[in-house]
């Protein structure tokens, strides 16, 4: 077996645990809510002598420190055999064994209360589900990085203390910049539309509370997005390295992702129509894991997907080369639908392209949003033609190329009925060609 | 090469549900028209539902036909559907689980359905009405041919 020959050192490495003040952080929030609670009550015995002491909270929060140490006590991991093994629970004994081979992506993220105490989470993204089980919370920072380092070295081939690879930075995104864009987003434009909604039903109606009481949750829930976005895209970096893109982000909870290159399954390249008087596009990358759990949220804890939040059509241009070396987003002539899809998609009707060359394929949709979706042959994973009642009284039909990740497939639109059977065994035999290995 | 079609018992299996679900239909509400209003109400109500049954009916005896499966060489070609028609290229390479399975009428009239799976949510291929035997021979069919052309994501 090959696995042995990843282990760096001969024989079993020791079972290591997390670091100490783990459970504090991961009962980060239930230890605020006890302590709301908590402390006036407590104050108050203080205050008026002779009182009862408070013993459900007594017991509530001494249990919640015993549960938090028992749980660091009896979770151990170590880098073994070409696998990161973590055993974990007391009741229900966990014993999680990760392949390095199948590791799609690295995230070091350090929430905050974790950033005051130097403590970050180490996450280990794989295609399958359950992803947010195979995790390091907490390590010091410094560690974090070490581990990271050696686990892709070792998911790469190379021995475990191959030295941490050089890095070059290549973009990032400046905060007034960033700020601009949020506030010529789609969500900015839905609050100023409820914002004159408001106002001018205040009016018409003439009981303003009412009117705002409707208004407002819509408000705060954008508003909320708006800071989320802001918060997680904050201070973008990319830098490269020769095991993958460094994604480096965030304002108050940080997080830097490693995503190594040949795992990209698919670019989308977004060219808001609010921007294009700026002249920004914004990249997203989808690399083949599964979104979070709710139950792995932390503040930070918000998967982005964006390679580049917003930039030049240099800078995406240049991000775009280094993912999927030899593309770019110019669609060829010859690449719209025929005149007649215009019944079908009179809005984005000038939008609408497709194309396809050995290695990859190229489609663009949308009216507000233009996306062009680049998919690189290799990672197809299915193909499907479809055709609905107008399409084929106007003989269209369409072409989905389904990708694996989040479910972004790129969509042929629309395409001339002819055209779009000759796409899909093209694309077919093309995708076969390039999965085989050289 | 012609596609696979199901078994005809899919029909059969289809027909039962569809006679189960109008009669059903018919009954309550010609019933209950009957009941609140009158004999003619009741009997424009069975007319109609009458109609739309026999839409269903129609609507289902084309569905039946669309179904089509063929198994070529490095992929598998599953066509469905008279208002939106499909056709799902999926390489078995990409396969990464099968799933075979039986509704109680289906299980009745020995039929099955083979579901693949791929790393894409959006990958839709099933082929209904199998006969189980059928099913299983294809289900051991696609997984050999999966394992020999599996490619990493």
């Amino acid at each position: 077996m090959t696995d042995h020959l990843l282990d760096p050192a001969p024989g079993e490495r020791p079972w290591t645990r997390l670091h100490p003040l783990s459970p504090l952080l991961h009962f980060g929030r239930a230890i605020a809510v006890v302590a709301a609670v908590f402390l006036p009550r407590m104050a108050n015995p203080l205050l008026h002598e002779g009182h009862d002491v408070p013993w459900p909270e007594m017991v509530g929060g001494a249990g919640l420190v015993l549960t938090g140490f028992v749980s660091w006590l009896v979770t151990r991991w170590r880098v073994s055999h070409g696998e990161l093994q973590i055993e974990t629970g007391l009741i229900r004994r966990q014993s999680i064994r990760v392949p390095l081979r199948r590791v799609q992506a690295i995230d070091i993220v350090r929430p905050l209360l974790g950033r005051i105490l130097g403590l970050a989470e180490l996450r280990i993204a794989l295609a399958g589900t359950g992803s947010s089980s195979s995790r390091l919370a907490y390590l010091t920072e410094e560690r974090a990085h070490e581990v990271r380092a050696e686990l892709l070295a070792l998911g790469a081939g190379l021995a475990g203390d191959t030295p941490v690879p050089s890095e070059r930075r290549i973009v990032s995104v400046d905060f007034w910049t960033l700020l601009a864009s949020v506030v010529c987003s789609a969500t900015a434009a839905v609050v100023t539309a409820v914002v004159i909604a408001v106002a001018v039903a205040a009016v018409l109606t003439g009981s303003p509370l009412l009117v705002l009481g409707i208004g407002w949750p819509i408000l705060l829930t954008a508003g909320a997005a708006m800071a989320r976005q802001l918060n997680a895209e904050y201070g973008f970096t990319v830098a490269e390295a020769p095991d993958g893109l460094r994604l480096r982000s965030g304002l108050l909870s940080t997080r830097a992702e490693t995503v190594p290159i040949g795992r990209v399954q698919a670019v989308r390249w977004i060219s808001p129509v609010l921007w294009r008087a700026f002249g920004w596009h914004r990249l997203e990358i989808d690399v083949a894991r599964q979104r979070l759990s709710a139950g792995g949220e932390h503040e930070g804890g918000h998967l982005s997907s964006a390679l580049l939040p917003v930039g030049s059509e240099h800078d995406a241009a240049t991000l775009l080369a280094r993912v999927l070396p030899g593309t770019h987003v110019t669609p060829p002539p010859g690449s719209q639908p025929p005149w007649r899809a215009m019944w079908r998609a009179p809005l984005s009707y000038r939008n609408l392209r497709a194309w396809h060359d050995d290695t990859y394929v190229w489609t663009r949709t949308g009216r507000l949003r233009p996306t062009v979706t680049i998919v690189p042959l290799a990672k197809v994973q299915s193909l499907r033609w479809v055709q609905g009642p107008v399409q084929r009284r106007l003989r269209l039909a369409t072409v989905h190329v389904d990708t694996a990740g989040r479910g972004w497939h790129a969509v042929a639109y629309a395409r001339d009925q002819d055209e779009a059977d000759l796409l899909l065994w093209r694309l077919t035999e093309l995708s076969r060609s390039a999965r085989r290995p050289a | 090469m012609d596609f696979l079609r199901p078994s005809p018992r899919l029909w059969t299996a289809r027909l039962l549900v569809w006679a189960g679900a109008s009669a059903v239909a018919l009954t309550v509400s010609t019933g209950a028209a009957g009941w609140m209003v009158g004999r003619t109400l009741a009997a424009a109500v069975a007319v109609g539902v009458a109609v739309v049954a026999g839409l269903w009916l129609w609507m289902l005896r084309g569905r039946y036909r669309a179904w089509g499966y063929l198994e070529r060489d490095d992929d598998l070609l599953v066509r469905r559907g008279v208002l939106i028609r499909r056709l799902s290229v999926v390489p078995y390479g990409r396969m990464q689980f099968l799933d075979v399975t039986a509704g109680p009428v289906d299980r009745w009239l020995g039929l099955a359905t083979v579901q693949l799976h791929t790393a894409a949510a959006a990958t839709d291929a099933h082929i209904p009405g199998l006969t189980s035997a059928d099913a299983g021979k294809l289900r051991d069919r696609l997984a050999t041919l999966g394992e020999a052309r599996a490619a990493g994501l």
